[in-house]
């Protein structure tokens, strides 16, 4: 557990730009910006070009930022079982509701798609569940899981 | 989804063919173009987001997981991403609405489906309980592992393992690899 700070300034700015860039790709591509989607689609679509430099970009951003000296490094260190644990769930969660964060909590809800709204009203009901449970009960504990 | 195999194909049959002016020849050059300008967009996209990832704290699992901890010391910022990344996503989607094509040429085409089903349902709620494990979800890790957090792909390459059995179950069961795409 650890403390961090109100930054709605940032954070609007961060979603702004993320507006953006999902407004870029759907004049320019006609595409939804949905990241599990788009990485999936790396395995079993046939057009890989451009869903390699869409997520080239992600990876590369923080770099980017770097030279503007605006990056903001983060000092997080989480278990390889965690991950490991997380990914997969977070994988197959994805790819059976079609959409993550981005696909239905931002594209999704900008559409006023009634699908979005079922899927974020459902993922942010569990994640808040899941983190409740972990940090504010004795589950993390029994189950051996260090709460993050 | 068959966009670039039509132009590649069209490639490979007439290189430095002088245009006859018939579909096939003349083709070419216009799906190399719009290939091109995918590729630059979802690069540029892709960078703009990322830094969207990174400044508003989305890629600090920390700060997510305090985002989700209404019941403990909750930092609502995370709240401003969604307001900020909503509000000008409604106008773009607007815009692309009212065009027939994109810029690169491509038809408009935005998803469509309106049904509710188990699958949605329950695929968001094992998705919420693995972002709230670990405070990543699949755009944050990819910034994660640009912001030096090499262990990210641990968490990727799960993701897409994850994936890729949904993908291999649907398969096997439709014979559809395909019916799983489409928000």
């Amino acid at each position: 557990m650890s403390d961090t700070t109100f930054t709605p300034i940032a954070s609007l700015v961060g979603g702004l730009l993320i507006g953006g860039a999902t407004t870029l790709l759907v004049l320019a591509s006609s595409r939804v910006a949905g990241v599990s989607g788009i990485a999936a689609g790396l395995a079993s679509s046939s057009d890989r070009a451009w869903r390699g430099a869409f997520l080239l970009g992600l990876v590369i951003a923080p770099a980017l930022l770097a030279a503007t000296g605006l990056f903001t490094s983060t000092t997080w260190t989480i278990e390889p079982t965690t991950l490991v644990v997380g990914g997969l769930l977070v994988g197959v969660g994805t790819r059976l509701a079609n959409g993550c964060t981005s696909g239905h909590g931002v594209s999704g809800l900008a559409r006023l798609s009634p699908r979005s709204a079922v899927a974020t009203a459902t993922f942010m009901l569990l994640g808040i569940g899941t983190v409740t449970l972990l940090r504010h009960t004795g589950l993390a504990g029994g189950l051996g899981w260090a709460a993050q | 989804m068959g966009r670039t195999v039509t132009a590649s194909d069209t490639r490979a049959q007439t290189p430095g063919d002088a245009p006859t002016g018939e579909a096939p020849t003349g083709e070419a050059p216009t799906s190399d173009r719009r290939a091109r300008v995918e590729i630059a967009a979802a690069l540029a996209a892709g960078i703009v987001f990322g830094a969207g990832l990174v400044i508003s704290g989305m890629s600090d699992p920390p700060k997510v997981l305090a985002f989700l901890d209404v019941a403990g010391d909750w930092d609502p910022s995370l709240a401003f991403v969604m307001v900020g990344a909503i509000s000008i996503a409604f106008v773009g989607f607007r815009l692309a609405r009212k065009r027939s094509t994109s810029l690169s040429g491509a038809p408009m085409s935005l998803p469509s489906r309106r049904d509710i089903t188990p699958s949605l349902v329950i695929g968001s709620a094992i998705f919420g309980i693995g972002w709230g494990l670990v405070g990543l979800c699949p755009g944050p890790a990819f910034a994660a592992l640009g912001q030096g957090h090499a262990d990210a792909i641990l968490f990727i390459v799960a993701m897409l393992g994850g994936a890729g059995l949904v993908d291999l179950v649907r398969w096997r069961r439709d014979g559809d690899p395909d019916g799983a795409t489409g928000t």
